[in-house]
């Protein structure tokens, strides 16, 4: 999981007053930390160095304990989804249909890694299992389009759609 | 206690309720290997080596934490139980870097070890794709190698709980779980105390100090410098452990012997420095009390202490006593007063100190400890370090005669040599300020109170019609807990002493390691120490204060404690850090 903060923070006071309410209430129940960090993901989209400080400062968990939660679980996300979400199925049909080079050609096209977001806050790029549509791969979504049978050269011209 | 009867390989064996199977078995002289576990710290059963089969039970069970139960069936030997845990080493070296040749570790590796005694010898086949890994070289202490680390999870038990620190922890899942920091941080990014705890803890090579014995080497080897050496007193209590020698001897004069041979110019002993920061110590402590000072005082001995009331408890830096460390002090004395009388250059000297602590390489670094216009010590090396040059250097150390120190910053008394164990500074402080504070002399030197391994000790002594409360703590998790009930208004004591590591120095984070094997049955803290308070009852000048050469120092060069030389030469100050990042 990379973890490179590519989309600058901008929460605001009032995202930070709604955490530290959530934190405020929860933190005295055993094992309180896991809520919290979802309720932070749901004020704030995404779990930043910034918003796992806020949590560590106000409970007294570690800030390492916060980030190993946080990358062992695929709920929490450490940047921000795009305003066009890429979601590439690396599931075995599609994997083996060549959804990796898919993969790996979208990573280089956007300047990013899987995990990450651009830094326009325009796509961000993950990988997926099975979408479903084994009969078109590979396949990749964005947002809610569909794209199969799909090639690495027609990825600039998909891509562009989005501009 | 309620005891249990079970079978262990057919053999009856009666253990004490609330038992594991691990432990049953150790009564039954049968050995159960274990990797993971640490008592009491570490007892999660993820490693897998300690399995064994259980009447009744569907799969093979982890002996660490199984307890045994009334009429339980054990076996710890058959074949399945021999393959399964041959399968888990080999799984273990199929990410592991191999290069046992030349590890750190080679020889007291607990991994390697265990697959010499299960005859693993195809690692090879299972050759593959590792997990991929940077060595973190960021700290000033230390270096992790991840290649080498088998994720048993001691270094994060004992950073969080022993500690109450928890800069390193699992991060990632899966194949890509690796040890580390938040966000991927260096450790020196952290706020990491340099405790080196982790070093002592890991089975492996994965974690190790950072090495300065080639330095070391050079300067011996530089005829145009003055090579002055001093041993800390827990050293002398553990060295012997790198020769094969029991946990618990003295090696005080062979110590001195080899690094007479290894080339030092002079081997002094930071007892001396220890007695000249109980003279310090001491005073401000009295003159907090008599002029209404920040109270209570702390010391202020141990740099990975230090280092976490700096992160954790800022707010309490007033209360730190301004003493230098006695490294630290050693090395100011040895470039002014040792220079000054011998006509050497302080330029030309090399001040090398062998240490139980890996933080003490933090400690030369640190800003106002260069008394002289230059470092008050050049090079600090653990005691594992020192191990490894005496054997580089083909010196046959247990042939070796037992030597003295050199004169005069060689000279001890019983009281510094205790400075090596949790409570040590407190007694050593005690006798010089009782009987300072009362003109009277002590008939009764042993102030047992607070001796021992308990994690936090109290005490209270009436001394000239003035009550003196008194606290130790050791492991900075216990120290965490005093320091709480101190800003609470709680306790109101009026002197604590506080030591990083658990134990004490002697089981500082720079000391050889044992295997938990071991550590799991034997306590190494008390073994150790008991080295150090027999050195005090054997020494005829038990008090600080009587040393000679520390009066002769006063006398002639620093005046008196506290004055304004000793201020420039033996105190510190201290910077306010913090925890986590700020934005």
């Amino acid at each position: 999981m990379s973890t490179k903060q590519t989309v600058p923070f901008t929460g605001t006071p009032q995202q930070a007053e709604q955490l530290y309410k959530v934190i405020e209430e929860l933190k005295d129940q055993p094992g309180s930390l896991m809520p919290i960090m979802q309720q932070a993901q749901e004020i704030y989209g995404y779990l930043p160095i910034q918003v796992q400080t806020m949590i560590s400062d106000a409970t007294g968990h570690p800030l390492e304990e916060i980030y190993g939660v946080a990358t062992f679980y695929s709920m929490f996300n450490l940047n921000p989804k795009g305003k066009y979400r890429i979601s590439v199925c690396l599931g075995t049909a599609c994997y083996v249909k060549g959804a990796g080079r898919i993969y790996e050609k979208l990573q280089e096209l956007l300047g990013i890694q899987g995990g990450e977001c651009t830094a326009d806050g325009k796509f961000s790029l993950d990988a997926c299992r099975c979408v479903g549509a084994c009969g078109l791969a590979p396949v990749m979504m964005i947002n809610d389009d569909v794209y199969g049978r799909l090639t690495v050269d027609e990825l600039p011209a998909i891509l562009k759609k989005y501009q | 206690m309620e005891l249990l009867n079970i079978k262990i390989n057919g053999r009856e064996v009666s253990a004490p309720s609330g038992s594991t199977i691990l432990e049953a078995a150790r009564l039954a002289n049968i050995d159960i290997p274990s990797l993971c576990y640490m008592k009491g710290i570490n007892e999660i059963g993820a490693c897998r080596i300690c399995v064994v089969e259980v009447k009744g039970a569907k799969s093979l069970v982890a002996a660490c934490v199984y307890p045994i139960n009334e009429g339980m069936e054990v076996w710890t030997n058959t074949p399945k139980v021999l393959q399964a845990r041959k399968k888990t080493l080999q799984l273990m070296l199929s990410n592991h870097k191999k290069d046992c040749l030349a590890c750190v570790r080679s020889g007291n590796c607990e991994l390697m070890e265990l697959c010499r005694q299960y005859g693993v010898d195809d690692a090879h086949l299972y050759d593959g794709e590792m997990t991929p890994s940077e060595v973190d070289e960021s700290a000033v202490h230390m270096i992790r190698d991840n290649s080498k680390c088998i994720l048993c999870r001691r270094c994060v038990a004992v950073c969080k709980e022993t500690q109450g620190i928890g800069v390193i922890g699992a991060n990632a899942r899966g194949f890509a779980t690796h040890i580390g920091s938040a966000f991927e941080m260096g450790l020196g990014e952290t706020s990491c105390v340099s405790c080196g705890q982790c070093i002592a803890v890991c089975p492996t090579g994965a974690l190790r100090e950072k090495d300065f014995t080639e330095e070391v080497f050079a300067a011996l080897n530089d005829p145009e410098k003055v090579v002055l050496v001093q041993t800390a007193p827990a050293v002398r209590a553990a060295l012997g452990e790198c020769f094969g020698l029991p946990i618990g001897t003295d090696v005080q004069g062979k110590m001195a012997a080899a690094l007479r041979q290894l080339g030092f110019d002079k081997v002094f002993d930071t007892n001396f420095a220890a007695d000249l920061t109980i003279m310090e110590e001491a005073n401000e402590l009295v003159e907090r009390v008599q002029n209404g000072g920040v109270l209570p005082m702390i010391t202020s001995c141990s740099p990975g202490w230090i280092k976490y009331c700096e992160h954790y408890y800022p707010e309490m830096i007033p209360h730190l006593s301004t003493c230098k460390s006695p490294q630290q002090m050693f090395g100011a004395i040895a470039k002014s007063y040792w220079a000054e009388k011998m006509g050497v250059d302080p330029e030309k000297i090399v001040m090398v100190s062998v240490m139980p602590c890996t933080a003490k390489k933090f400690e030369i670094g640190r800003p106002d400890e260069a008394a002289n216009g230059m470092p008050d010590v050049d090079i600090a090396i653990t005691t594992r370090e020192l191990g490894r040059m005496i054997q580089k250097a083909g010196i046959r150390f247990l042939d070796l005669p037992d030597e003295p120190f050199d004169h005069p910053l060689g000279s001890g008394t019983g009281a510094a040599v205790i400075f090596g164990a949790t409570g040590g500074v407190m007694e050593a402080a005690l006798r010089t300020a009782v009987e300072t504070i009362t003109g009277e002399t002590l008939g009764k030197l042993d102030f047992t109170e607070v001796r021992g391994v308990q994690g936090v000790k109290e005490a209270s002594y009436t001394v000239g019609g003035l009550t003196v409360k008194v606290a130790v703590a050791s492991g900075l998790a216990n120290a965490s807990a005093l320091l709480d009930k101190v800003k609470s208004g709680e306790a109101d004591y009026t002197f604590i002493e506080i030591m990083g590591c658990p134990g004490g120095c002697v089981n500082g984070g720079g000391q050889p390691q044992v295997p938990y094997g071991i550590r799991n049955f034997v306590d190494i803290r008390a073994e150790r120490a008991k080295v150090l308070y027999d050195l005090d009852a054997s020494n005829p000048i038990r008090k600080s204060h009587e040393n000679p050469d520390i009066q002769e120092l006063y006398a002639s060069y620093l005046g008196k404690p506290g004055s304004e030389k000793a201020h420039h030469l033996l105190h510190t100050s201290y910077v306010a850090r913090t925890v986590n990042p700020k934005f």
